[in-house]
Formats: C-alpha cells, structure tokens, sequence
C-alpha cells in the first residue's frame, strides 16, 4: 500500500531546511564507512553526490554508462546558473529566487523544497568556485552575473557559454579526487538495467557491463538515482543521444512512484528539423531573442525566399499578441505560437520553422555591435546549416528540452520505496510545471552537494537498514530476469529497425503530446502507442550478441522502456484538465489563447503507481501555498 | 638525488634535457661559425685563428669534452624520445593528415638530426682529427688553410657538407622555437617573434656554413 | 534543406574486439549535404540494422560539440578537416560527390580499440583521479567574492577548462602524447588563486600518471594546437613545462 507523506517539516519556511538539519539523526564520522551507497549517473548531481557522500566517508559506487563521469549531458547546458547572492544590489534576496521559481513553476512545485533550493543556491557558488571553476569575472575582480528569463534581477552566475561544462568538469574533478582517495570507486561504461527491492527496501541495482555483455549486481545500504530526464521520449530532442528513461523506469517498475509525467518543456530557440536523416535538435540560446525578432509570412503556403517576402506581408505575430514582452515572451508561450503558424500552413517556407530575423537589430545597432554579442552563436548556426545569419534570417523552431516530471521524492529527495532516493532532473520536485531558465544546474548542484548528504545520513542512522549479499535469492532472481529480457530483444529478429520506431514514437508524441494537447489527440495518443509497443515486441530487429559491445541492444531496451514511459505521459496529460506551464491543453484555454490553470483540482502532484503495464494508480499529492499567492500569469 | 633522476627521465624532463643540449650546441655553432669566418681572410688570419686556439689547447680540451657530452646527451636522449614515442603508436594512421595540421621540420627531427650526426662523425674525422692529431700541421704554420681548402675542393665532400648543413638548418628551425616552448617561455606577445627569430637564425647558420664549401669549390682562385 | 544529395564511398574501420586485427570495409551510400557525418554513419547503420548486419560502433552522445564522446579520425585529420569542430559537428556539404572518405578509429598504445571506431580513453580519468582537481571539501568554503581573481586571469583559466576531453590531442600527435590535455587542466588551476596551494603537487602527480600510462612525451609539433576541437593553446604546454620545472626545483616532497 503506497502511501504519500511528503515529509515538509514544521515551522516558517525560512527555518524548516535549518530545524530539519538540526532534527535529523547522524552518523559518527569512524561509522560511516561501514555504509555502501551507489550512485547511478554522473551528472551535476550524481557527481556531486558521489563526491560529498565520499568526503564524509560512505563508501560509494559510482555508475555511468558513459566512458567517463565527465560525459553527462549537464555538460551541455550554456546560460547559466542561478543563485540568490544579490551581489547587484538589485534587490535579489533567496525569498525573491523562492517566489519566481515558484510562479515560473505555475504552482505545481512543492513550495518547501523550491525554498530550500534558493536558500542552498548560495553555497553552490561558493562551493563552485573553490573548486576552480574559473566563472565569468568583472575588472574589479567580482563574479559577474546576467540576467535570465522569468526574472527581474540579476542572479546568473555564467562561464561564458559553457557553464554547464564547467560546473560538470568541477563535480568530476571533485569526484576524481575521490576516486583517486579510493572512496568511489567508479564503473564506468555500466548501464542500470534493474533496481533490486527486498521487503520493499531498495537494496542495489543490476546493471549491464556495455563493453562484455555481463549482467552484473551491485549491493549497498541506499540507492542514489541521479540519471536525468526523459525528453528523448520524443526521439527529436535537446537532449544526449544516450540520455534514456531506463534507470527512472525499472524502478517505477518496481513501485517507485512517477510523478507529472506530461510537464516537459518545449525550448522555442532550436534549430529546425533539416530532414529524415535528422538525429538531435540543438539548442541556440534564447539571448538571441534580445535582439531578432520572430515572423512568419502572412501568406499560406509562402514559399518565397525570406528576403523576397516584403515588410508589409510579414507578420511579427509575438510582437502582435503579446505587445509588452514580444520577442521576449516566457519559453511556452513562445513555442506554442511558432506551433500555431505552422499549423495555419504558414511555417518559414513551409517547413517546421519560423524565422529569426536580425535585420533590424544590425541596422539599428551596427553589424559589429551584433557580432560582439552573438558572433559564436551566429558561427554555430552557420556550421550546421550553412547559412549566414548576417544575410539570411535564422530559421528556429521549437524542440523538446526538460522534463520537469520524474519520480516521486519527499523533502528528503527519497521515493516512496525507503532507500531509493532521486536526484536532479530525474525527480520531479522543484520545478512545478514549467522550469526557468538558469535553474537545471542549480537543483542538480542543490540536490548533490548540499541536500543528499545530510538527509541519507538521517535515512542510514534511523532505519539502519541492512546490506545484503549480492547471492541473496533476489538479486540472483532480477539478474535472471534481466538477462532473459537482454536475449529476447535479439531473439525477437523482425523487420524493423529501433531507431524506425522510434521515430514512429516520437511523431506520436510530438503530434499528440508535444506543446499542446486535446482530449482526442490524448485517447489516439494512447491507442496509437500500445499498438506501437506490440509491433516493438513482434517486429523489432536487434543484430549481434549480447555479450560484446551492441550499441542496437542499448537502444532497443532504451526504447522499451520510453514506449511505456509514453503511454503513462499521455494518461497524466489526460488526467490534468487544465492548462499550466509546459503542459497546455487546448480545452483549457482564455479566450485570448493563454493557458488556464485550474486550481481548485489540480493543485496537486499526480504520483502513479503501475499496477500492471497500461494499468495506473494515481495518488495526489496536494500541494499547499502558504507563502506565495496562487496567481495568473500574464505577459501581455 | 633519486628525485633529480626522475624529473630527468619524465617526459618533460626529457624534453628539458633536449632544450638545455640543443640550446648549448646552438652557442657552440654560433662561435664554430665566427671563428670559420677568419678562411674568408686567407690562411694567414685563419692559421692565426687556430694557432690562438692552440695556445688556451687545455682550456680548449675542457670545453671539448663538455661539448663532447652535451652531444651524447643530446643523441642518446633524442633517439630514446624517437624510440618511446613510437612505441607509443604501435598501429599507425592508414591516411595521414600530418602534413595538414604539422609543419615538416617539426616531425623530422630524427632524421635530420640522424644525417647531422654521420657528418658531425666524418666532419670529426676530418677537420678535427687533422687539426690536432695529424702532427703535421704544428710543424707547417699554414697547413690548417691548406686542409680545409683540400679537402672542400673534394666534389662528393663538399656536396655532402652543403646538404648536411642544410639539414642542420632544419633541424635548428624546429629545434630553435621548441626549447623555449620546452622551457616554458611561450608568451602571446613574444613568441611570434621567437619563432621568425628562431628561422632567421636557422638560415644565416645553414648559409654561412654551407658558404665555405661552395666557396672554396667554386670560387676559391687557388685552383 | 538544401542541394542534391551526395555518393560517397566510406571506407571504414572494423575491428571486433580488442585482441583481433581490423581492416577497412567499403560502404557506398547516399547522403544529404544537410546531414551530420554522424547523421551519415547513423543512417548507414541503420541501413545494415534491417539488413541483420552488425552496425558500425562508434561513440557520440550531445552531438553539440561539448561532451567530448565522438571522435573520429576522417582522412588522417582527427574530427575531420574543418578546424576548431567536434565530429559531430562536421556536415557532409563539406564533401564533393563522389569522395572517397577515410574513417579510423584514434589510434594510441593508451586508447586502445575496443570495438571498431571506440577506443578506451579511460587514462584520461586515472590522470585526472591522480591529481586534476583542488581539494576542497563540499561546505566550509569561503564567499565565493571573498577571492579575488582579474578579469583576464579568470579567463585564460577559462581558456584552458574548455577542454573537452575528447583525446584528439593524443591522436592527432604523432607521438601520441597526452600533453595539451593533462596542461590544460594543469593550466585551469595553477592560474587560479584557488588552485595554487597544491599546484607542485598537482603537475607532479599527473605528469607522472600521465607517463605510466604510455602515453608518447611532447615534441613540439603542435598538431595537438591544430585540431583540437577547442583551440586549446600550446601555451598551456609550456606553463605546465614551468611548473614541473618548478615543481621539481622547489616542491619539498621528495616522493610525489
């Protein structure tokens, strides 16, 4: 029987994360090394967890699938990383960073953990920059800061582009030293295929060996997922090519709870779909929309050049709905009305795009001014399109990036099953519905360094759980079952390829449970993917052995696992009859086209609970406003 | 002094050991130079020269055998640098993108220090044998003129000594540039200028030594 | 989006396990100039998968060029002839029809071939456990503006930590060596205030792993400068040169 308890602990929001850690039992530094713990993923947060949980001595194993910790794909992130230090004296204060985290979330976070969030964004840049992060500087010496969508103050702590790199490379290094102390000791080129439960307590994982095929078990005293989103469900995303549901899954599988499923968030700034053979979308950073200004043509079917298109017949449609924010309006606004034209037959040469024009901005502002600001990202763009941006407006579109569903945590960051606990993107907990800009890398780090380590700690000292053998009946039973699964993905030996059906998953997903969704598009949805999923298991070819390097094998259960993720995000999109943040049905709509939240039912976090495959249970999690007003967003 | 050993034979202290010899056989080609230059004033100035070498002959033998093993050094550590780098490439490229992305002077440095090396031998056996082993020329003031203008006048030596000079040319141009970068003196603004400095230097070294053979083979009255 | 499509001849290495010898093995195949090279060899593999042919391993992961996973080495160039660009990065209107392209794995003693195009590049990591970080422990540091670091410190240090990882360095080198990486991480934190307290010990210890592990020692050919994805300097070679040197001198550890 799954029963919720948030665990939000008493007390004025500014002092429960302080009473908590006061209240919270511990361990003595000589006992911690009796404790195991594994951590699955390498990312901003599994690293820092690894790292931290070492200094203070656990004993921990680390796991990526990757050939190095240093691959995750919060290596990816460009803009930046929130933090509530206020040293632009413009009023930022960690109540302010609560609040817009808060409403940028529409209402569907769970108010304590945002809070503490902020409060620990502080310690995360100190943190940082002992470790040598070399972030961006003034001449004075001082850290320098940006600012970012959803905000009104300056809190973004930036390394150039790449921020996301160097925090990564700075979690890896503290993780290195680690490694090098024998503290963690790393497994690399892993894939977590199973969560082991005995008595309904997490006891270890089993995982694949991606270079020999071995299907190998791992036991400790607590289990760390820390294995990111699921936006590949797509196919087409922003994300890795190898980031995958698996890890979160498995243990939905095994009764972990999963909650939001439908919140992920559509980022309006990519580069459009070039054709079939397309494997990823990329990301250009939404600074662009500062300066370049979006349009389409009036025109249906327009096929003109964009150049050939005259002023008069091109409609700035942001610019027109939204006249205060324009070209600068919140990331799901954005994107649904570039889906809009596009759907009107009015896309940028009639493809899936709409442009992105800096014709204006290079005759107001010079052309020099312009390539001061975006010279790289223009160079970028070039790369991969071969076009001139300078010339020819940019063609963007919008693509799937965050999921701000995952798994069900409480206040301590553990599942519903004791002893798992879920980190950074792969939970559901800080984000709400819609995630701002800047705030990835500053959870994943939260969670990590400053979270994990004590709460894991309480968890260790009052349920003493027990570690077990890895010859324990269950674990013997799971490797079992895991390679039986292994053997069936090459057994099956049909027609169609992993990625050809993936792809199929993907149109289904995008088409009906993309940026916006209805009721019937939802039910198809549904049908569409079963139906998909029985093909996936009759007709799926997987060449080679399993007991050698078989990147097809990796995909084909990677896929598995999305084609029953997709059915339970259509489910939790069908559930929600309302409109908030990234999840936007079209039944719940203004009538000037704005997403209508419904707060006197929905204020809740949906928790499912698989009872069989098509078959869910949904537990609510009411969510309670205390310190922030329940209000309606408007950019008009 | 395990310590010293070790920061010597690591990679970088190798590479030390490199720029420090190759620097000290740069300050010795500059003098070999100047002092050769004397044959451009007939074999009176150049005789004088060698005579007043002959008379510091024990500081001269001191520094003779440092230099003699500053060039031990700096063979014996260039052909183990040459043979562990290759080791550590045992299957090499099926297409090569070297010349796109190396200049030729910087990876053939073995080689042409290889044929640097056979003349420096056949140059020792020659000149410096016959200079001071011979006995001959203490005895006649000027046969040291006499010597070298023999002996440059021998077409097979002289085209040799031409093409090994050369080679040393090459050589010093990679070699100049690297031991600053080896000693760590690479600074955005100076550096630019170390390596035009580095090939100028290359040249005048290859010219002025290659200019004594083509001399005395082709100008030289004397015929 | 754009021009026809292109008929390239591939000529690909094959390699089935660490212990067999590889050969090359043609592929013919038409690809759009719009496409990715990964994209190519992605849609070739996909074409062999419904054959029941064995797909072409090789390693990629944010096909943005700042993971570092996909490193091919195209015509004898690592990442391929455009400089300054990651494999993943490369697009196939940078060929003619009708080319003829070379793809081999990176080939090192210390990267060995573990399936056709994937090499090991674990060594990386064992040089960054031995030294590549400044120990701190999480909490109980100073405010983050408590240390001063110039504009133009912080971003040479920057300079340095964009370093991928990729090992294109250690192929593109003809002696295979790990210099530019192993000095650039050395650079990041010698340059920093924070890095210096342990910065002998740091350069010590890594080169020293770094050389264990087989790697070839640098001669200057600056082929790493040349085609690595971020431009990473020489430069960074020679103050890591200064601080062994230096370390060697003046560190008062006798044993690193």
């Amino acid at each position: 029987m799954v029963k919720l308890d948030s665990k939000i602990p008493e007390g004025h929001i500014s002092e429960k994360w302080t009473n908590h850690k006061f209240n919270m039992k511990l361990i003595n530094p000589a006992n911690k090394r009796k404790y195991d713990v594994i951590v699955v993923g390498t990312g901003l947060a599994g690293a820092s967890a690894a790292a931290s949980l070492a200094e203070l001595g656990y004993n921990v194993k680390a796991f990526t699938f990757h050939d190095s910790a240093r691959r995750a794909h919060s290596i990816s992130a460009q803009g930046g990383i929130n933090a509530a230090k206020n040293y632009q004296n413009d009023g930022d204060s960690i109540y302010r960073l609560f609040y817009d985290t808060v409403k940028g979330g529409d209402f569907r976070a769970r108010e304590a953990n945002v809070y503490r969030l902020a409060e620990v964004s502080n310690n995360i840049i100190d943190q940082c920059v002992a470790q040598g992060v070399p972030f961006a500087r003034e001449y004075g010496g001082l850290l320098d800061n940006r600012s970012f969508g959803g905000a009104q103050v300056s809190r973004t702590f930036y390394a150039r582009g790449q921020t996301g790199q160097q925090l990564l490379l700075g979690a890896y290094s503290a993780l290195s030293r680690q490694v090098g102390l024998g503290k963690v000791k790393m497994y690399s080129r892993r894939e977590m295929l199973e969560l082991v439960v005995v008595d309904g307590i997490a006891r270890g994982i089993v995982c694949r060996n991606l270079v020999n095929g071995e299907i190998e078990k791992y036991s400790a005293h607590a289990v760390i997922l820390a294995t990111g989103g699921y936006s590949n469900v797509f196919f087409l995303s922003t994300n890795a090519m190898n980031c995958n549901t698996t890890a979160i899954w498995r243990a939905h599988k095994k009764g972990a709870l999963f909650a939001n499923p439908c919140f992920t968030q559509i980022h309006p700034t990519c580069l459009p779909v070039h054709g079939e053979g397309q494997s990823k979308l990329t990301l250009m950073s939404e600074s662009l929309r500062n300066d370049g200004r979006i349009w389409v043509s009036k025109k249906k079917g327009d096929l003109r050049e964009p150049n050939e298109i005259p002023e008069e017949e091109r409609d700035y449609y942001l610019e027109r709905k939204y006249p205060s924010f324009g070209n600068l309006s919140p990331r799901d606004i954005s994107s649904r009305s570039a889906k809009e034209v596009f759907d009107e037959g009015r896309g940028a040469k009639g493809q899936e795009a709409v442009y992105l024009d800096f014709e204006d901005a290079i005759k107001r502002l010079g052309r020099k001014a312009i390539e001061e600001k975006y010279g790289n990202l223009f160079e970028i763009y070039e790369t991969i399109t071969g076009e001139n941006p300078y010339n020819v407006p940019m063609k963007i579109y919008p693509a799937p990036h965050y999921t701000m569903g995952g798994l069900w945590v409480d206040y301590n960051l553990m599942s519903n099953i004791p002893g798992l606990f879920v980190l950074g993107e792969a939970n559901f907990s800080d984000h709400g519905a819609n995630r701002l800009g800047a705030s990835a890398l500053m959870q994943g780090l939260a969670d990590g360094y400053f979270v994990i380590p004590y709460t894991i700690g309480n968890y260790l000292a009052a349920d003493k759980p027990e570690k077990l053998s890895v010859d324990h009946t269950e674990f013997e039973n799971v490797k079992k079952q895991t390679e039986d699964l292994t053997r069936k993905f090459i057994s099956i030996n049909g027609k169609q390829t992993v990625d050809d059906i993936h792809k199929r998953l993907g149109r289904i997903m995008w088409n009906k449970v993309g940026m916006s969704r209805n009721e019937n598009g939802l039910k198809e949805a549904i049908n569409e993917i079963r139906e998909l999923r029985e093909e996936f298991w009759k007709d799926v070819k997987v060449p080679g052995d399993d007991k050698d390097i078989n990147q097809t094998l990796e995909r084909a259960g990677r896929l598995a696992d999305y084609l029953e993720l997709a059915e339970l995000m259509a489910v939790d999109a069908l559930n929600r009859n309302e409109s908030c943040g990234g999840h936007f049905r079209e039944e719940y709509q203004t009538e000037e086209g704005e997403a209508l939240r419904n707060d006197e039912e929905y204020t809740y976090v949906a928790a499912w609970e698989m009872e069989e495959l098509g078959k869910w249970k949904l537990h609510k999690e009411d969510l309670q406003f205390e310190y922030v007003k329940l209000s309606t967003r408007s950019y008009k | 002094m395990g310590w010293l050993s070790e920061a010597l034979g690591s990679s970088i202290g190798k590479k030390f050991v490199m720029a420090f010899t190759g620097i000290g056989l740069i300050l010795f080609l500059i003098f070999h130079l100047v002092g050769n230059l004397t044959l451009y004033g007939g074999p009176e100035a150049f005789n004088g020269y060698v005579h007043t070498l002959d008379i510091v002959k024990p500081i001269i033998r001191v520094i003779e055998v440092g230099l003699g093993l500053v060039f031990i050094f700096h063979i014996y550590n260039g052909i183990k640098l040459w043979w562990e780098n290759k080791k550590a490439r045992p299957n090499d490229y099926k297409i090569s993108g070297k010349s796109k992305n190396s200049t030729l002077f910087s990876r053939t440095m073995i080689q042409t220090g290889s044929i640097v090396f056979i003349f420096l031998v056949l140059h020792l056996a020659t000149f410096w044998w016959l200079f001071n082993f011979s006995g001959e020329p203490h005895e006649k003031g000027d046969a040291y003129y006499a010597i070298v203008v023999e002996w440059f006048q021998i077409e097979w030596y002289a085209i040799f000594y031409v093409i090994a000079v050369i080679l040393l040319g090459f050589h010093l141009n990679h070699g100049f540039q690297s031991a600053f970068q080896t000693f760590g003196w690479n600074h955005k603004k100076y550096f630019q200028f170390i390596q035009k400095f580095g090939t100028a230097f290359a040249v005048i070294m290859a010219l002025g030594f290659a200019s004594f053979p083509i001399y005395f083979l082709f100008f030289y009255g004397g015929n | 989006m754009s021009g026809k499509h292109l008929n390239l001849k591939l000529k690909i290495w094959r390699q089935s396990g660490p212990q067999t010898a590889g050969s090359f093995v043609d592929y013919q195949i038409e690809v759009s100039p719009d496409d990715s090279f990964l994209e190519m060899l992605d849609e070739l593999n996909n074409k062999l998968e419904s054959e029941g042919k064995e797909p072409i391993a090789f390693e990629s992961d944010c096909r943005e060029g700042i993971c570092g996973t996909c490193g091919l080495v195209i015509n004898g160039q690592p990442h391929g002839p455009i400089p300054k660009i990651a494999t993943c990065q490369l697009h196939m209107r940078n060929f003619n029809n009708g080319d003829t392209i070379w793809i081999e794995p990176f080939r090192a003693k210390a990267f060995p071939v573990l399936k056709d195009l994937i090499v090991d590049r674990s060594g990386f990591d064992e040089i960054m456990n031995a030294g590549g970080f400044i120990s701190v422990n999480t909490g109980g540091v100073p405010d983050a503006n408590d240390i001063l670091i110039p504009k133009e410190v912080a971003s040479e240090s920057m300079d340095a930590a964009a370093c991928i990882g990729c090992g294109a360095c250690v192929a593109a080198c003809k002696n295979a060596s790990a210099m530019l990486f192993v000095s650039a991480k050395v650079s990041q934190f010698a340059l920093l205030p924070q890095g210096k307290p342990e910065r002998f010990r740091r350069v010590e210890k890594m080169v020293k792993v770094m050389d264990d592990l087989g790697f070839g020692s640098c001669t200057n050919t600056y082929a790493c400068e040349a085609e690595c994805p971020k431009g990473i300097s020489i430069r960074n070679i020679a103050r890591m040169n200064r601080e062994y040197f230096l370390a060697k001198v003046k560190s008062k550890e006798l044993e690193v």
